[in-house]
């Protein structure tokens, strides 16, 4: 079975807390350099059948109005090889 | 004389002063802890308490468990401090290894806030003398990431040495395994449960119940008949 | 581009500027010119155009909002009043009390959990200026028809950013309302409620004074949130086909609120500020020019000093951002340094922005060049004011002829039980723990009272056992019927709610829900509601301390209901005295308070066995109010009763199925004399409550009755596990908690 990865992340100008508590703790913990965090999802979908034009545009509609929120989340759609 | 029992605040904690109040009300001394402490002040045993430190953001507990107050705690507690851990406090002491497991997001997503029935378990641990084994109990729960889980190997282990605390009673209200509510570790110093009770310690006010009130006075008689 | 200075403005006049899609009228761009003498800077656009928003300057609605100051009762117990980020009541003890309601509603639409949560976080942080502790939120919630698809898209996400937010801040969520109705389809009501706790000596005023102190800007950084949230999401009617320019959204940061609310709370206690401000809509635009407007007039502000979050912001941008999570306070500057420590110990970027000035003008400075130089009472203060046309609708006199009475009735008793199983169990009767136990209630550990109670109860000195109740009511069905008379009820009904569980009500705050105020017909609605809300504040003796106003919501030409919603504020001495809705004592006698009439014009029975609204809503009787409030209260103080619930929506049945179920025991009802069993059980008449009645007390309590002139009709005992209406029906208590508590579940989870 093929693996399609969406990954969803909050759009660049929305305020993520998570990556900043992140990236605030990280200093404390002795990792220097960090100069930004963003947490994001990762969905791994197993795709039944060929992973088509269609399969993906499907997957592009369901990434689009369910697995992310467009209103704050932008999403990149990609087969794992 | 009376005991000493600390109260830790990281950033985000709610139930510092709520569970001073409770070390008042069973008679002890409430010591206020702050994270960025380094010495814990002489206290005779340390609490802490629930809320969202770090707003929970990366896993609950995960940022808390590095603060510098978590040093000693961790090398007192080892060497037998006694420690409770409530709701967040207890995502602290897993994420530090103190005691065994995970807590993870409530199996029906939401954040629940319930009077919740539990048995006592264990009515040896530092926490737990004021009960009796088998004693059923109800105090508050409130989280949303209150699902306990081991693997077969340590959820076996806890049972054959008896150190599960706290079962659900009632309904499991997160799909924790095996209804676990709290859990100790095998010297019975350090005790971490989800529920609340130091909401559940003045008759008029959260549940209208007193049954958290034996925590406190279970560890101000060990520590003062010490 | 070339920044838009002062100097640059003056120099161009003929520049074409944006004012129109800003939100201005042509008149007021005309104004905002004659004000400078010259064309606005961007900056100085962007500023004026959130300021004098509907949202911000209240244009439409202050000519009838300042009935509510005129009218505004005698009362000792006011120490700060209309205007302030909220009104402050004497609770005694040296305590004194802050609480405010306010709209959350076009952003909730869009993006519910956050709308929702940010909702929480503003007015929290409303009630932290004042210089409070918040104890306690509640959020009266309204949404469209319950079976209906966007309202499981909607209710779930508000009611998770609502604890999302709230959980996370360890203040306690004790009551508020859940309402469902078709009308609210597309515009739901997210309404939020905060009160706060503090000494007298330690109320703050939004006010910047004394030249050369310090403006520090403290909290989160200044991103891209909700730029034009407030001039375009408040303002005008949300359309899914546009704007183009859409808002970004604002997202909550609790872990931020929190740290500001212990950082802030320690700044107090060491006496740190002058004057101070938190920054919700309209962001540092507002702060600013509030706070100089307020004090002696002068600012000067270096804009490019902000800490961001996106360094790409435009000064413009800068002004308007709504990043939530911040505050301005005004510091003298020997206190700077402490100031900023305590920041520093709670991990609170704090920076000092500007200072006050000699001057009369709000200056603001971009990398030194002055882009803004403006009168700050001309922004803040002196916006537009309409005087909108308003006219009783035409449909409203048919809308009133059409009379519930005439509806079929129950034809006997097997009907009767039915629907009294229909009517506890249709979504606006059902009970609402799956969403209440989503909110911490138990959380700083004073919550004496708490959702489902008449009110929710806080202890606020534990030595003494004072402690303030809450409840905040709105029937937008009683309103559409009669705006005039159902502001006066929603008010009557929260009043009623303090005093059934024990406390004296003080003081009111109100969150004025309408649609779009160009339209005549709902301008009139305004209009008759906010007087009649004035009327009855002044009869009651209980002061409007501030609330907010919300327009616009309504989709296409269909306004919602006319929806005041409003909340009282109660003070008791002894929270040990207080009178919860169980009935959980067999044997104590069940009395029905005050009169009941053949009243079913909006009522709940109506909508859930007919799907009908139209005739007159219950009669006001704020006399009979009154007497029932004193009487509740003496009867609780001197231990006269054990439970109250006061009657409303769902009438008599649903107040008894409610006390029933809360206290696991059953009751037997005798029909009184003259009484037809069917109105006894549905009518909706106001002043009246059910009380359980220990025998021993039996005497005492009709005696006083008697004495005062309320009626007290001896209706029945708590016994037994079924509600056994005499010579009708009876119905187990385990059937009806079935059928009360399954719906929500059943049509949301």
């Amino acid at each position: 079975m093929a693996r399609v990865v969406v990954d969803v992340m909050l759009k660049p100008e929305i305020l993520d807390p998570q990556g900043q508590a992140v990236q605030r703790a990280l200093p404390r913990l002795g990792f220097e350099g960090i100069a930004d965090v963003r947490q994001g999802k990762r969905f791994e979908l197993e795709v039944e059948g060929p992973v088509d034009d269609a399969a993906l545009s499907r997957i592009q509609e369901m990434a689009e109005t369910f697995l992310a929120n467009t209103v704050i989340e932008d999403f990149t759609v990609r087969v794992d090889s | 004389m009376t005991a000493r029992i600390g109260v830790v605040t990281f950033p985000g904690t709610l139930d510092d002063r709520d569970t001073q109040r409770a070390v008042r009300v069973a008679g002890a001394e409430a010591v206020p802890l702050w994270h960025r402490d380094k010495d814990l002040k002489q206290v005779d045993a340390v609490v802490l308490p629930g809320g969202f430190s770090y707003g929970d953001y990366l896993r609950a507990g995960a940022i808390s468990r590095f603060s510098p107050v978590m040093e000693p705690v961790i090398e007192q507690a080892k060497a037998g401090m006694p420690v409770l851990g409530i709701c967040n406090g207890f995502q602290v002491l897993t994420e530090s290894h103190l005691l065994p497991g995970a807590m993870l997001r409530n199996n029906h997503l939401h954040f629940i806030c319930r009077d919740q029935k539990l048995r006592v378990e264990n009515a040896d641990t530092s926490w737990t003398t004021d009960y009796e084994t088998g004693q059923e109990i109800s105090v508050p729960l409130k989280n949303i990431d209150g699902r306990y889980v081991a693997d077969e190997r340590v959820l076996d282990m806890l049972e054959a040495e008896g150190r599960v605390a706290f079962r659900y009673l009632d309904g499991n209200p997160n799909g924790s395994l095996r209804d676990i509510a709290g859990i100790t570790n095998e010297a019975g110093n350090v005790v971490g449960l989800m529920p609340h009770p130091e909401h559940a310690v003045e008759p008029l006010v959260g549940t209208g119940r007193t049954d958290g009130l034996g925590f406190f006075t279970s560890i101000l008689k060990k520590l003062v008949n010490a | 581009m070339t920044l838009d200075t002062v100097k640059h403005a003056a120099e161009t006049p003929d520049t074409d500027q944006p004012w129109a899609e800003l939100g201005l009228k042509q008149d007021e761009y005309a104004r905002i010119r004659e004000i400078l003498g010259r064309r606005p800077t961007g900056a100085e656009l962007a500023m004026y155009s959130v300021m004098w928003s509907e949202h911000c300057s209240y244009k439409s609605s202050k000519v009838h909002l300042k009935q509510f100051g005129e009218k505004a009762p005698e009362t000792d117990a006011l120490l700060v009043g209309i205007g302030e980020n909220a009104g402050v009541v004497d609770v005694g003890q040296g305590y004194a009390v802050t609480f405010k309601v306010e709209s959350h509603n076009h952003p909730s639409y869009i993006e519910p959990y956050q709308g929702a949560a940010t909702g929480v976080g503003g007015i929290v942080r409303d009630i932290l200026a004042m210089g409070a502790r918040p104890v306690a939120v509640m959020d009266p919630l309204r949404f469209g028809a319950a079976d209906h698809p966007d309202t499981k898209r909607v209710l779930p996400g508000v009611v998770a950013g609502i604890g999302g937010y709230g959980n996370c801040l360890g203040l306690p969520n004790i009551g508020g309302e859940v309402v469902f109705d078709p009308c609210y389809q597309g515009n739901p009501l997210v309404n939020a409620l905060c009160v706060g706790v503090m000494k007298h000596e330690d109320i703050h005023l939004a006010k910047a004074s004394g030249a050369g102190n310090k403006v520090i800007l403290y909290g989160a950084r200044t991103g891209g949130d909700g730029i034009g949230g407030v001039s375009v999401l408040a303002s005008e009617t949300f359309d899914s086909t546009g704007p183009a320019k859409r808002p970004a959204v604002q997202v909550g940061d609790p872990f931020q609120e929190k740290l500001l609310i212990e950082c802030t709370l320690e700044i107090f206690r060491e006496n740190l500020v002058d004057g101070i401000q938190d920054l919700g809509g309209a962001g540092l635009s507002c702060a600013t020019s509030e706070l100089a407007s307020a004090g002696s007039g002068g600012m000067r502000v270096e804009l490019d000093t902000v800490p961001l979050r996106d360094s790409s912001l435009s000064p413009e941008e800068i002004l308007m951002s709504e990043s939530q999570e911040r505050m301005c306070a005004i510091v003298e500057p020997g206190k700077v340094d402490r100031f900023l420590e305590i920041c520093e110990k709670w991990d609170v970027i704090a920076t000092v922005i500007g200072e006050v000035t000699e001057g009369s003008q709000l200056e603001i400075f971009w990398h030194g060049e002055q882009i803004v130089d403006v009168p700050p009472r001309s922004v803040a203060h002196e916006g537009p004011t309409y005087h909108r046309p308003y006219a009783r609708p035409d449909w409203q006199d048919a809308l009133q002829a059409d009379d519930a009475a005439k509806l079929a009735r129950p034809a006997n008793a097997e009907e009767l039980r039915a629907q009294v199983l229909r009517l506890v169990a249709s979504p606006n009767q059902a009970s609402k723990a799956w969403i209440t136990d989503q909110y911490d209630r138990f959380v700083q550990g004073n919550t004496v009272l708490a959702q489902p109670e008449d009110s929710g109860m806080v202890r606020i000195d534990e030595n003494t056992g004072l402690g303030v109740a809450v409840a905040t009511d709105g029937n937008g069905r009683y309103a559409k019927l009669d705006p005039y008379a159902g502001a006066q009820l929603a008010l009557a009904e929260a009043y009623r709610n303090v005093a059934a569980s024990g406390a004296k009500p003080l003081a009111v705050s109100d969150c004025l829900n309408f649609g779009s105020p160009e339209d005549p017909a709902v301008m009139w609605q305004f209009a008759e509601a906010t007087r009649g809300l004035a009327d009855a504040c002044q009869t009651l003796g209980t002061p409007v301390t501030g609330g907010n106003v919300s327009l616009y919501n309504q989709t296409g030409e269909v306004a919602i209901h006319p929806t005041p919603v409003v909340a009282v504020l109660g003070v008791i001495d002894d929270v040990t005295r207080r009178t919860p809705v169980a009935f959980a004592d067999e044997g104590h006698l069940i009395y029905l308070l005050g009169d009941t009439r053949e009243e079913l014009g909006g009522s709940a029975w109506s909508q859930v066995v007919h799907d009908h609204l139209g005739g007159l809503p219950p009669k006001v009787d704020l006399a009979r109010e009154q007497l029932l409030a004193e009487i509740l209260i003496s009867a609780s103080r001197d231990g006269m009763i054990d439970a109250a619930h006061d009657l409303s929506d769902g009438g008599l049945i649903q107040a008894l199925v409610e006390s029933c179920l809360r206290g696991g025991k059953g009751a037997r009802l005798v029909v009184p004399d003259g009484l037809d069993p069917f109105v006894l059980l549905f009518s909706e008449s106001a002043g009246r409550a059910i009380v359980a009645v220990p025998r021993s007390e039996e005497l005492r309590f009709t005696d006083m009755c008697g004495a005062r002139g309320l009626p007290a009709t001896r209706i029945g005992v708590v016994d037994g596990s079924d509600i056994d209406v005499q010579g009708q029906f009876s119905v187990a208590l385990d059937e009806l908690r079935e059928a009360h508590e399954g719906t929500i579940p059943g049509l949301i989870a």
